[in-house]
């Protein structure tokens, strides 16, 4: 069995399975922090209602977040030992900075935001839900800061280490500024927090239209979906130009994923495929619908610049094309989607019409699941572009900052010159290939056997979130906060505790 | 002191720091099964509920650090332990789960399943632990390239199986005098007769060990020749340990819990004493072994770790102040508890 291919599924499993929670929780907390600091600023308590309600379904996403979270820390030594020896003096920095930074500062406070309502004062909530919202922020910094890295590597040199028969090369930090502000982490940064806002935004306007629609806790609902729409409008249409823009950097950084993005086979003037289907043997795209010259436009602003094609890339380094094509499309896709029911919902808002309209509301029901497709997509498209490499070199550039061709007439790719612990010098390339890169004491059937685990770990633990989901949605948000109800919740409490002890009781003694 | 030093001794610290703090959740779970009813079940999970996240993001930090700082060693270990990692992954899954789905539905089935899930989950993670460290006394074959490849069952010899059973019940005195402190009435009473039978279990089980690792791994006994001061920290752990009794008797338990804490932080101290300088002894051939040297990241790695701990650490300790100082007290169950 291939421990590389199988390596690969398990990670993208984990991986996309831990990504549908920490994005919600980035945009939810942004959510909580402005309904929090609505209630102190007005006190009005149906804020107060709503942030208490929204906490709930946030700590229980905040949780599988962890609880996911941890694997996949452990799967870059597990899994990808080889990796983890290449880049630990560089990834390892960001990666230690995201745990002294972000997650005790999440954890620490987010005990306070879920437990913390009657023992602290509300300013102090409120700082508590200011904080765990920046930790989540500053989480995402710090392992987008590693990945970027990963795409267009900065700030550092490539050295051999070696001992007994191994020799292995790794990357050795010349510069922290460099390898944080490497060319795409900023773009990047700015586009996982717009997904983040747009995700959130829609999970708590999903939510929102369903109770809208059944006419219950109107109210709450009402007040929920318009800022969850405020956000959710303006993060939709944000994304678009950040998008755009990173787009141009792609190009410019990592051709190859580009012309993987697009499907555009050979250097020329680049068509902007709506529909179709690459045939990357054929090198065409099948039943293809494009706008001639579209692509070209979008990095050149004009139609007939030529664009750089997968034939000036080696065979050997060609990312594979059908999924990024496809992952892009359908984050594109979903993502144009988003504005115009955004903006047509914001329209209906002014108008005072939307909670009127109930077909868009049903549409919003469901459209946070589009979402989470989307931001499973342009991860999909962002990582599967960068194959066949897991630290992609970077591209050597002529004196026109165009990109240099070798004799062969195709894309160089950086070297780096070692030298070995014998003081014997040769040139390496300044990459690693994923292919290279996992366990060299792992196994297929063990990974086989892991990625089995996993699977059913996973599918217990989404289908556990939709049950416990979809029971807080029932229950709804509790009425407005009086002093006495913490004692008829305890009675209740109690009474609940006591059924338990009697069916204890009666198991014990049958 | 070397930047290699230093580093070691934060990564002994965090170490520390994790096992009193996260040591006393898993010691909860470890004696959820003393809880009667669900109102006991749930002062036990709601003890815990707003710490045990963080207690366990000193876990994470400590694994991110050992891979920024040693990645070598991170990388053998990690790959070498697979199927060992995987099974403490899905310790810490389901624990994490079991606190979190517990107390959403009422029925007492569901929650029946979960209080399984919560008991299994914190022993078998402690005892992994334990293993692990038995596993770091003892030193693992490597071979030239420094990578082990082994199974699980080279992992679960007697010794390494000895010091996870140590694990488990040092643990368990710990969150029982953890527990003792957060709770009142019968259930206190109950729980101050458990601290009893788990101090006795202990400490049969840490003369066992200790006998066990003079005669089987003399040689991690060997830096107290080099260091005589170390034989201070020997003294201290059994006055510690030797102070709990007293302490129960004087029925003085969050005195007791300070010399569990202790205990625990002098154990550590011990097992770090015992690898030094290494971090993955080669059981083979010493001289393949990973060091804090040959498995050390460059030393403009090094410094800017220990900048940035130098930045985050305060911080780290005001929140954990923080969030401790909130919530002490005893346990009181409320519609925001689990």
């Amino acid at each position: 069995m291939d421990v590389v291919l199988l390596s690969r599924i398990q990670f993208a499993l984990t991986i996309m399975f831990h990504y549908l929670f920490p994005p919600l929780t980035i945009g939810m907390g942004v959510v909580l922090v402005y309904l929090e600091g609505m209630y102190l600023k007005t006190r009005e308590p149906i804020y107060e209602t709503a942030a208490r309600f929204w906490t709930k379904i946030f700590a229980l996403n905040f949780a599988i977040g962890v609880a996911t979270g941890i694997v996949m820390e452990f799967e870059f030594g597990t899994n990808w030992a080889v990796y983890s020896r290449f880049v630990g003096d560089v990834f390892g920095s960001a990666l230690a900075a995201e745990g002294i930074f972000a997650f005790f500062l999440e954890s620490g406070f987010l005990a306070v935001l879920v437990f913390g309502w009657d023992r602290v004062g509300p300013r102090m909530h409120f700082f508590s839900t200011l904080m765990v919202s920046l930790g989540s922020i500053f989480s995402s910094i710090w392992i987008v800061v590693a990945n970027s890295w990963q795409q267009t590597p900065a700030g550092h040199h490539i050295v051999a280490v070696g001992r007994g028969g191994a020799d292995l090369l790794r990357a050795e930090i010349t510069s922290f500024w460099a390898l944080v502000f490497n060319p795409s982490t900023v773009q990047r940064l700015v586009h996982v927090w717009l997904a983040a806002f747009v995700l959130g935004a829609f999970f708590i306007m999903s939510i929102s239209a369903w109770y809208l629609l059944k006419r219950r806790h109107e109210a709450f609902a009402r007040r929920s979906f318009s800022g969850a729409l405020l956000l959710g409008t303006v993060s939709s249409v944000a994304i678009l130009l950040s998008g755009h823009q990173q787009g141009r950097n792609v190009y410019h950084y990592q051709p190859a994923k580009l012309a993987a993005f697009e499907a555009h086979f050979t250097t020329g003037r680049g068509d902007l495929s709506i529909f179709g289907l690459p045939d990357e043997q054929a090198g065409v795209i099948r039943g293809n619908v494009a706008i001639p010259g579209g692509l070209s436009f979008l990095l050149y602003d004009d139609f007939s610049t030529p664009v750089l094609g997968l034939d000036r890339i080696r065979p050997e380094d060609r990312p594979p094309v059908l999924i990024p094509f496809l992952s892009y499309r359908v984050m594109i896709g979903l993502g144009v989607g988003f504005i115009a029911l955004t903006l047509l919902a914001a329209i209906l808002h002014r108008r005072g019409r939307l909670f009127e309209t109930r077909w868009l509301l049903w549409v919003f029901v469901f459209a946070v699941v589009g979402a989470m497709v989307a931001n499973q997509a342009g991860w999909a498209a962002a990582e599967v572009g960068r194959q066949p490499w897991v630290v992609q070199p970077p591209v050597v550039r002529g004196a026109d900052g165009e990109p240099a061709l070798d004799a062969d007439g195709y894309v160089r790719y950086e070297t780096a010159t070692v030298t070995a612990p014998d003081g014997t010098t040769r040139q390496v390339t300044a990459g690693l290939k994923t292919a290279d890169a996992v366990s060299e004491a792992v196994s297929g059937p063990q990974v086989l056997g892991s990625i089995a685990l996993f699977g059913v770990i996973y599918l217990l633990l989404g289908a556990l979130w939709l049950v416990v989901l979809n029971h807080k949605i029932q229950t709804g948000p509790e009425p407005p906060h009086e002093h006495g109800t913490d004692d008829l919740a305890g009675a209740a409490g109690g009474l609940v505790g006591h059924r338990a002890s009697m069916t204890g009781l009666r198991a014990e003694e049958s | 002191m070397t930047l290699h030093v230093i580093w070691f001794v934060l990564m002994a610290a965090l170490l520390v720091g994790y096992a009193i703090l996260d040591g006393f959740d898993l010691g909860v779970g470890i004696l959820h099964p003393l809880a009667k009813d669900d109102r006991e079940r749930r002062l036990f999970v709601n003890a815990i509920g707003p710490l045990w996240d963080g207690n366990e993001v000193w876990l994470v930090t400590f694994g991110g650090a050992l891979f920024a700082m040693f990645p070598e060693a991170y990388a053998t270990i990690f790959s070498g332990f697979y199927l060992a990692f995987v099974l403490l992954l899905f310790a810490l899954i389901f624990r994490a789960v079991s606190l979190e789905f517990r107390g959403k539905l009422t029925s007492a089935g569901w929650r029946r399943a979960w209080d399984w899930a919560f008991f299994a989950s914190s022993l078998g993670a402690t005892a992994l632990f334990g293993v692990a460290v038995g596993n770091g006394i003892m030193g693992v074959p490597l071979d030239h390239a420094g990578v082990f490849r082994g199974s699980l069952f080279d992992l679960l010899g007697p010794y390494q199986v000895l010091v996870g059973l140590l694990s488990v019940a040092l643990f368990a005195v710990h969150g029982a005098l953890f527990l003792y402190l957060k709770t009142d009435g019968a259930v206190q009473d109950r729980l101050g007769q458990a601290v009893w039978h788990a101090w006795g279990i202990f400490l049969t089980l840490y003369l066992l060990t200790t006998i066990a690792t003079l005669t089987m791994v003399p040689e991690a006994a060997a830096n107290f020749q080099h260091y005589p001061w170390a034989g201070l920290v020997v003294v201290a752990n059994v006055l510690a340990i030797a102070y709990v009794p007293r302490a129960l008797f004087l029925r003085r338990y969050g005195r007791a819990f300070l010399a569990s804490s202790l205990t625990i932080a002098c154990m550590v101290f011990l097992f770090a004493m015992a690898v030094f300088p290494n971090i993955l002894l080669a059981r083979n051939d010493p001289a393949l072994s990973w060091t804090i040297y040959n498995a050390a990241s460059s030393e403009k790695t090094l410094r800017i770790g220990l900048l940035i701990a130098g930045i985050g650490l305060p911080f780290v300790l005001t929140y954990t102040g923080i969030v401790y100082w909130t919530f002490r007290g005893k346990v009181e169950l409320d519609s925001h508890s689990y």
